[in-house]
């Protein structure tokens, strides 16, 4: 600019811009947010948590109930199979093993609709917390509350060993989304297994020997 | 005489208002992000709607990776270095400084502990190299992984488990990591997922 104004011979001081060239500036921004947008995770919205109940202590309590109407046993088996069979299992007749799958027209229409006035009571408070009318640990109390109900359904799960971790969770997951208050997750038995052989022999199985629980 | 030269149109852009927009980028990843944890494996994690997150603080992590090896981490430096020397205590194994400096920046581990002086004699590289082929040893005859969470408690009694496996793992491997946690009367931890919509599939 300077040469420029020498040539055509101007002789005027030309007052100095202030004006600063930005374009190194933006360069080096943008390689920093690469850089950022490559080596971080966003404040982890993806690792989310399930807290599990005691184990040992659940068994022998869910145990007992398993006469109980209330109780429903989830068998998960491989290749992403899921099998369910309500209150006490009929070992001579197959069709009371019932296969379901993890989609929301399988395990959780059927838990939905047994576990029907928790889920209602739950949602109408789901609904209080979103307007505001009552705070977090109030509803942490209720929800409790409700969960406890005497009729709700007793999950049991029982995974086979060609089960994988993904199955785990999305039974687990169902339990979230029911609003199952009570579940455990229980050591397959042998009876359970061969209820499960009996179920894919059709049947067949009848009357061999049951193996003792 | 006048001027009758067509005025060049200047090419010089202004980059102010650009550097506005990168800075405001660069101060909305700077305080939402978080430094991605190196992992010995990568992992899948399963997908639930479960929306509680997990703390940033005292937090054991155990990876699972498809095969059921397993990997610790523990985000407190200085925890990490009093669970070592405890474990290595319990298995006769005393550590020199400089190894138990070595481990305290290491972010993942997993290698029995009888190999664990050879492996921190490694180079750092190489250490990343062969760290996924080991994992800790979690059996009924050799559960060096239940020595490292009851130490890890002793040490921190705030302390967090999470269990983040990936979504083929098979099962008997999670069962076995679930009872040997019960053993240890471990009966709270988590388990780790990323998050899934659940209006998607309903």
């Amino acid at each position: 600019m300077e040469m420029e104004m020498k040539e055509k011979g101007k002789s005027k001081q030309k007052k100095k811009s202030v004006r600063v060239d930005f374009t190194p500036m933006v360069d080096m921004n943008m390689l920093l947010i690469t850089f950022f947008m490559l080596c971080t995770s966003l404040s982890k919205p993806q690792t989310m948590e399930i807290s599990m109940p005691t184990k040992d202590k659940v068994t022998a309590e869910e145990q007992t109930k398993v006469q109980d109407t209330r109780a429903i046993t989830f068998i998960l088996d491989g290749k992403n199979r899921v099998f369910y069979y309500l209150g006490e299992p009929n070992y001579s007749d197959y069709k009371s093993l019932i296969e379901s799958d993890y989609t929301a027209n399988g395990l959780r229409a059927m838990l939905l609709k047994r576990n029907k006035k928790v889920v209602a009571d739950m949602d109408e408070l789901k609904k209080k917390k979103l307007n505001l009318k009552i705070t977090d640990e109030q509803f942490t109390e209720e929800s409790l509350k409700i969960k406890d109900d005497k009729s709700a359904p007793v999950v049991i799960i029982k995974a086979t060993d060609k089960a994988n971790y993904k199955n785990l969770i999305d039974a687990l997951d169902e339990m979230q989304i029911c609003s199952i208050g009570k579940y455990a997750i229980v050591d397959i038995t042998p009876a359970d297994e061969f209820l499960l052989a009996n179920y894919e022999a059709k049947g067949t199985l009848n009357g061999n020997s049951v193996p003792a629980n | 005489m006048p001027k009758v030269k067509a005025k060049r149109k200047s090419t010089v852009i202004d980059m102010t208002a650009m550097s506005d927009v990168t800075v405001l980028l660069l101060t909305f990843f700077m305080l939402t992000s978080t430094f991605v944890q190196k992992e010995p494996v990568a992992v899948t994690t399963p997908a639930s709607v479960s929306e509680i997150k997990i703390p940033d603080v005292n937090v054991l992590q155990i990876l699972v990776d498809q095969q059921g090896k397993i990997f610790l981490n523990l985000d407190k430096q200085e925890d990490k270095v009093a669970v070592l020397e405890a474990v290595g205590k319990e298995y006769g194994i005393t550590f020199t400084n400089e190894e138990l400096k070595k481990f305290k920046v290491m972010t993942s581990f997993g290698v029995p502990i009888q190999q664990m002086k050879s492996f921190l004699a490694l180079e750092p590289d190489k250490r990343d190299q062969i760290l996924p082929t080991k994992g800790i040893p979690c059996d009924s005859l050799n559960n060096q992984f239940k020595s490292w969470v009851r130490n890890a408690r002793k040490q921190n009694s705030e302390l967090r488990i999470a269990i983040k496996a990936d979504q083929s793992t098979p099962y008997p491997n999670i069962k076995n990591i679930m009872s040997s946690l019960q053993e240890i009367r471990e009966n709270r931890y988590n388990l780790i997922t990323s998050l899934k919509n659940q209006s998607e599939d309903m």
